[in-house]
């Protein structure tokens, strides 16, 4: 790499990644005062274990992201199922539009939207109503990923086990299934730190009773950020990238088993 | 062969399979008899493989019924249908090992009878202790004869194979043919493989389809195509021949004299077509070809090839229509027959065929 290359890639990292350095570093601030150097300590992380509310946050936040991925996970797969194999069903470019709108809508506007939904119907908004929202948000993603890996499948492996006499059924669960589980679980992943780290919409879909990890951030910065929502930061942010890590490698190393077919 | 009384293993009827506005099969019709091992030839694009696909059924024809067994195929889906198709990229599953991929067509098997089964089938193709392989670990002749195993083990009354031996090098195709040949006698399944390769087609099949642009244009054994061609296709797909264009300019039974650019020429003519004064061609393999002093039609070496076990000469007529004569090689010094030599052609009439134009 020459120099420039190295000196481009170095700032733009630095401009990515510095905020969240300067974040993680502090966390580990002994003084109380967020700006000054005090010396390193621990001392924050063990002030945000003994924080009920932030825990009970975390707990709301992650049984949320469980169970929006989950419901994400599957639509987005019936979803991609139905555009890969649906053949010309009316509507089917419409279909496949709609999917993405929800990516690229402003989180204001989807919020603002469910919102006004949910009032609507009368549904009470709490849990089940965030889970809904964020489930929105991730059946896209997971559709466009799990369609990719469908595209990239090949046909005749499907129609080899049909022709060994499988029904569609044992087609699916034998064969396809495990050939695009990778994706599968990539978007599943990819569908949890969505909903983890979402504040818009879970503003708007949550009720008074289920406040999310980043909703609880939020509202205590707005008193003051203190060391301790560094600290938090800091394990929200290491969770999720171990998370974006663990699905690239999922794709990554589904990528590498689809050519397996021929010599 | 055609298994006169008893009913076809294979039959297809009218078979016809259009794409749009492009027809892939037109009207097929063919009956294979049980333990036959027929091939269907032709180039890429020719329908062979959508045939083996309508079989199998992958695609359902527009026109015309397939029967296995006397028994209509319409409306089955293709896990229903007592065939079975090797695919020309083995289509393994790349995540099951050896044993997994040839079991799959086996489930109401119980697991000792399964192991037992998956041993049996591994020894035919000789891949014995195999088991337990990965796919992405095996060459691609392994992986031939697992797909083989694997098309195998439901014991079909009739087995597709697309390019079986396409993927797999020269000298592994020739080894690979002879065990294909030899386990299709021993089990007495009838065989239909595709394949581009006239040499591999007559090495292997009892009979030989050949396709062009989607219709069956002949079927016979090899050494018909090869003597008696139907049509210039099927003349210069199965080896070297000499086409040379003409008219009828008569008719005498199964004989017809074609007026050609260096003179008449007596040929074998049998049907009606071409009929006297239309356009015709004359077709002879080079090895057919004689030189002589007699007083045939006249001729100049233009060329000399020595090949080893043949010398292939091309020989330039009086009106210029350039042949080609292969004989075996003589060790003869000096070449009567050298670059230059002015010599008379000795055409056998008997090998000379009447073509439509």
């Amino acid at each position: 790499m020459s120099h420039f290359g190295r000196i481009t890639l170095g700032l733009g990292l630095a401009f990515l990644y510095g905020p969240i350095l300067v974040l993680v570093a502090f966390s580990f601030n002994a003084s109380a005062l967020v700006t000054v150097w005090g010396g390193f300590s621990t001392r924050w992380y063990g002030v945000l274990f003994a924080d009920g509310a932030l825990l009970a946050a975390a707990l709301v936040s992650l049984r949320v992201a469980l169970a929006a991925a989950a419901l994400a996970t599957l639509f987005g797969t019936l979803a991609a199922l139905a555009l890969d194999r649906g053949g010309r069903f009316p509507g089917r470019s419409a279909f496949a539009g709609l999917l993405y709108v929800p990516m690229v809508m402003p989180e204001v506007i989807t919020g603002l939207a469910l919102l006004l939904l949910f009032v609507g119907t009368g549904l009470e908004r709490g849990l089940v109503t965030l889970v809904v929202a964020h489930a929105t948000l991730g059946l896209g993603f997971i559709a466009v990923i799990v369609g990719a890996r469908l595209k990239g499948l090949d046909h005749t492996l499907e129609e080899a086990a049909a022709d060994l006499g499988a029904g569609p059924l044992r087609v699916f669960a034998t064969v396809t299934l495990p050939l695009i589980a990778p994706a599968v679980a990539a978007g599943f992943l990819l569908a949890f730190t969505l909903s983890l780290d979402d504040l818009v919409i879970a503003s708007f879909a949550a009720g008074p009773g289920a406040t999310t990890l980043p909703m609880r951030l939020y509202s205590q910065v707005r008193l003051g950020v203190n060391p301790e929502i560094n600290a938090a930061s800091t394990l929200l942010v290491g969770g999720v990238t171990l998370i974006v890590l663990g699905a690239s490698w999922l794709s990554a190393c589904g990528g590498i088993r689809s050519d397996v077919g021929t010599g | 062969m055609g298994g006169t009384g008893s009913t076809p293993r294979l039959d297809l009827t009218g078979v016809t399979k259009r794409f749009g506005d492009s027809v892939a099969v037109a009207d097929v019709s063919l009956a294979l008899a049980a333990g036959e091992f027929f091939c269907l030839l032709g180039p890429s694009g020719c329908g062979k493989s959508t045939l083996l696909r309508l079989v199998a059924g992958f695609e359902a024809p527009n026109l015309g019924v397939i029967r296995v067994d006397g028994q209509d195929m319409a409306g089955l889906p293709p896990h229903r249908r007592p065939v079975n198709i090797m695919f020309q990229s083995y289509a393994l599953f790349p995540h099951k090992d050896v044993a997994g991929n040839i079991a799959y067509g086996l489930p109401d098997l119980g697991r000792a009878d399964r192991t037992g089964r998956v041993r049996d089938l591994l020894a035919r193709v000789r891949l014995e202790n195999f088991e337990n392989r990965r796919i992405e670990t095996l060459s691609g002749g392994q992986r031939q004869r697992v797909a083989l195993a694997r098309a195998l083990a439901r014991e079909p009354g009739v087995l597709l194979l697309d390019e079986p031996l396409g993927a797999l090098d020269r000298g592994l195709r020739e080894e690979t043919q002879g065990e294909l040949r030899a386990l299709q006698r021993r089990l007495g399944i009838t065989f239909v493989m595709v394949t581009h390769d006239p040499g591999e087609a007559m090495a292997l099949a009892d009979r030989i389809g050949v396709m062009d642009r989607g219709r069956l244009v002949q079927v016979g054994d090899a050494a018909t195509l090869y003597e008696r061609p139907a049509t210039r296709f099927v003349a210069s797909l199965l080896g070297d021949v000499n086409l040379i264009p003409g008219r009828v300019a008569g008719r005498d039974g199964d004989w017809a004299v074609v007026q050609t650019g260096f003179g008449p020429l007596r040929a074998r003519a049998p049907g009606t077509m071409p009929g006297e004064g239309e356009a015709a061609t004359l077709a002879i393999r080079p090895e057919r070809v004689g030189l002589g002093a007699g007083t045939g039609p006249a001729g100049t070496v233009t060329e000399v090839t020595f090949l080893g076990e043949r010398i292939r000469r091309r020989i330039r007529m009086e009106d210029g229509t350039l042949l080609r004569a292969s004989m075996p090689a003589v060790a003869q010094a000096p070449d009567p027959h050298g670059v230059g030599a002015a010599i008379r052609l000795d055409l056998d009439p008997e090998a000379c065929r009447l073509l439509p134009a």
